[in-house]
């Protein structure tokens, strides 16, 4: 029996008239003891995902089970069981204690007094909120509420953690500590614990999770461990180019430099002022240009082909403003898993 | 497996009314001014009659009124906007993902909230009881309690019901809450008699009764003041009591809509937002 297991599982919103399809048949299946990193970008479907796993929303089809039981006709059991941590929430009552708002919290899992009394200490111990135990909410910093509402989470010791973008608004060194700490969370009882946590830094998938799925447009694109993952991208070299033209039809010079050998993958590279298209639900239109500034992110097999690479785009019309090469980033995860991004606005 | 959701029911509820009180009771220059305030406009009232020549139950009226209405604020701020509250800053969210029912929730804010009101109440009463000519005349206090209970009851079921339906439309919720503050004054008689009267037409009063205050306050003023039994309350009782019955399945209704629409649609909402 797996952890976490989905079938099929999609979703779908409808919004002013529009469908949104925001999860478009995922299928993962997450061992007992593993942390699944679910990476993926603003809209990818990160959330809707977490939400209908923890009984919050209804999948449109396609089903979900946590340690085997359906999370839609057996939603009682599995809140029992789950828990849910969103970075940058921070629920509870400002005019009760830190410690008053884990008690309220654990009486809803109807813990005991006993063991609600240890399990609060221990957690405000391993938070680091000693010093704040008796003290309000509302006198807390915003660092310091969100390890509250990270305490909150494991309260009712959930078999499946769900931790939506934990880090967000934690400074390096705290969202450091969480990571170490839910590793060791789940190292402790790996028999009993899961987690699984959405990012949109690879680099933070790869330090806690034992395995990375890659979740684009409401898909899963790849589903692998981080070292595998890893592997797929050191055969190639990034680079990010500069370009000024005023041809205006962007999508066909990724197609160009896609099509030329030794090109793993190509993309445009989303200037600041990215355009919110909204009409794949908020979807980031992945437009690189500025006044024909043009930013590409290309993906080569050998750093040999960059001359040629940079060649041909002279040759074509275009003034290469600036090459540099790049440490392996999401994009071009996504690149490799997804293809080339700069003209897919369906 | 029933026991044990009995159980997890019953501590939901103790824990969500628990932390009500002390939220409450943690802010005490807040509760002093929920004391003052009433008791300022109720004396304006009382100097009312007074010029008026009115007879002297009216002081004793008017006094019950202020003490009662307590109840309503609290109701329509305390229960209503509270849950909306709850959904703005997201603590809403970690009920609905916790196994206890949603029910004990609402009736744990209930049950605090109750508590709460109910010691205000009775400071307004005492309050104003020391401070003008008030005179009781209480022949069955078994029955003044029991149509206490039941006032208090029939109100929070409005109040549960109330919650529910503020989270469904959407954040006009405040301003449904303020209409609904203003004719109270009249039609549930805060500040004179409404049924045992006959100024207000026929119909007025039966809309009136809808409001679990209108009745609550009258049958309190008959047993308290005028030295009237349980025979003389009857209507009332029932009357509450049908209220009772109607309010809490509705409230137990509209929450279970409540949730459907946001598992369903993904908001809480179901317009204005
Ligand atoms: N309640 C809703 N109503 C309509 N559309 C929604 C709703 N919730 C999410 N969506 C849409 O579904 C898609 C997936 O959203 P989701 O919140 O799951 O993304 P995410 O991966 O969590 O993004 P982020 O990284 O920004 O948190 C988006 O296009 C979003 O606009
Ligand atoms: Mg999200």
């Amino acid at each position: 029996m797996y952890a976490v297991e989905t079938i099929d599982l999609s979703r779908v919103f409808e919004l002013k008239g529009r469908r949104i399809l925001a999860l478009d048949g995922i299928n993962i299946r997450i061992g007992k003891g593993e942390i699944l990193g679910l990476l993926g970008a603003n809209g990818a479907g990160k959330t809707t995902l977490v939400k209908i796993l923890s009984t919050l929303l209804l999948p449109t089809s396609g089903s979900a089970y946590i340690h085997g039981h359906d999370v839609v006709r057996d939603a009682k059991y599995v809140r029992g069981i789950i828990n849910l941590v969103s970075g940058g929430e921070t629920p509870g009552y400002g005019m009760l204690t830190v410690r008053e708002n884990l008690w309220l919290f654990s009486q809803l899992y109807g813990l005991s007094s006993g063991i609600a009394r240890e399990r609060i200490e221990m957690l405000i111990r391993d938070m680091g909120l000693e010093q704040y135990r008796d003290v309000r909410m509302h006198r807390l910093s915003t660092g310091y509420r969100q390890r509250l509402n990270l305490a909150r989470g494991f309260i009712n010791d959930p078999k499946v953690l769900f931790l939506d973008e934990p880090t967000l608004g934690l400074d390096v060194i705290n969202a450091k500590h969480m990571r170490r700490y839910i590793r060791d969370w789940v190292d402790a009882d790996g028999e009993e614990r899961t987690i699984l946590l959405t990012t949109h830094y690879l680099a933070e998938a790869e330090e806690v999770c034992d395995k990375i799925a890659i979740i684009y447009r409401g898909r899963i694109v790849a589903y692998e461990t981080p070292l595998a993952l890893k592997a797929s991208l050191s055969d190639g070299v990034s680079i990010q180019v500069e370009l000024l033209s005023n041809r205006t039809t962007k999508g066909s010079i990724v197609e160009e430099i896609s099509s030329r050998d030794g090109v793993l993958a190509c993309m445009l590279v989303p200037s600041q002022n990215v355009v919110e298209q909204g009409d794949h639900g908020g979807n980031a239109r992945y437009d690189g240009s500025i006044d024909g500034l043009t930013r590409l992110r290309i993906m080569l097999d050998d750093d040999s082909k960059i001359p040629d690479l940079v060649s041909m785009l002279v040759m074509n019309g275009y003034r290469v403003l600036s090459v540099r090469r790049d440490q392996p980033t999401l994009e071009d995860v996504y690149m490799r898993y997804v293809g080339s991004m700069g003209n897919e606005e369906s | 497996m029933v026991m044990g959701d009995l159980m997890l029911n019953l501590k939901a509820v103790y824990a969500r009314a628990y932390v009500r009180l002390k939220g409450l009771l943690r802010e005490p220059h807040w509760s002093i001014a929920e004391v003052t305030i009433p008791l300022l406009s109720l004396s304006a009232y009382v100097y009312m009659y007074t010029m008026l020549g009115a007879p002297s139950e009216y002081m004793a009226f008017v006094v019950v009124g202020g003490a009662m209405l307590a109840f309503w604020s609290n109701v329509l701020w305390g229960m209503s906007a509270q849950l909306y509250w709850e959904k703005e800053t997201g603590t809403l969210t970690y009920y609905l993902l916790a196994p206890a029912s949603r029910m004990a929730i609402l009736l744990g804010m209930a049950a605090g909230g109750a508590l709460n009101t109910t010691l205000r109440s009775l400071s307004i009463l005492m309050v104003g009881t020391l401070l003008f000519p008030v005179e009781y005349n209480i022949v069955e206090p078994v029955a003044l309690l029991i149509v206490f209970l039941l006032t208090v009851t029939a109100l929070y079921g409005m109040g549960m019901l109330f919650a529910s339906l503020f989270l469904l439309y959407g954040r006009e919720a405040t301003h449904i809450a303020d209409l609904l503050q203003e004719p109270i004054y009249l039609f549930s008689g805060i500040y004179y008699p409404v049924l045992s009267n006959q100024i207000l037409p026929y119909a007025v009063r039966l809309v009136a009764s809808i409001i679990p205050l209108t009745f609550g306050i009258d049958a309190i003023r008959l047993l308290l003041i005028m030295g009237k039994g349980m025979g003389d309350i009857m209507l009332h009782i029932v009357g509450l009591s049908l209220l009772i019955i109607v309010l809490i399945p509705l409230a137990y209704i509209a929450l279970r809509r409540m949730e459907d629409t946001s598992k369903r649609h993904g908001r809480l909402t179901l317009r204005w937002q």
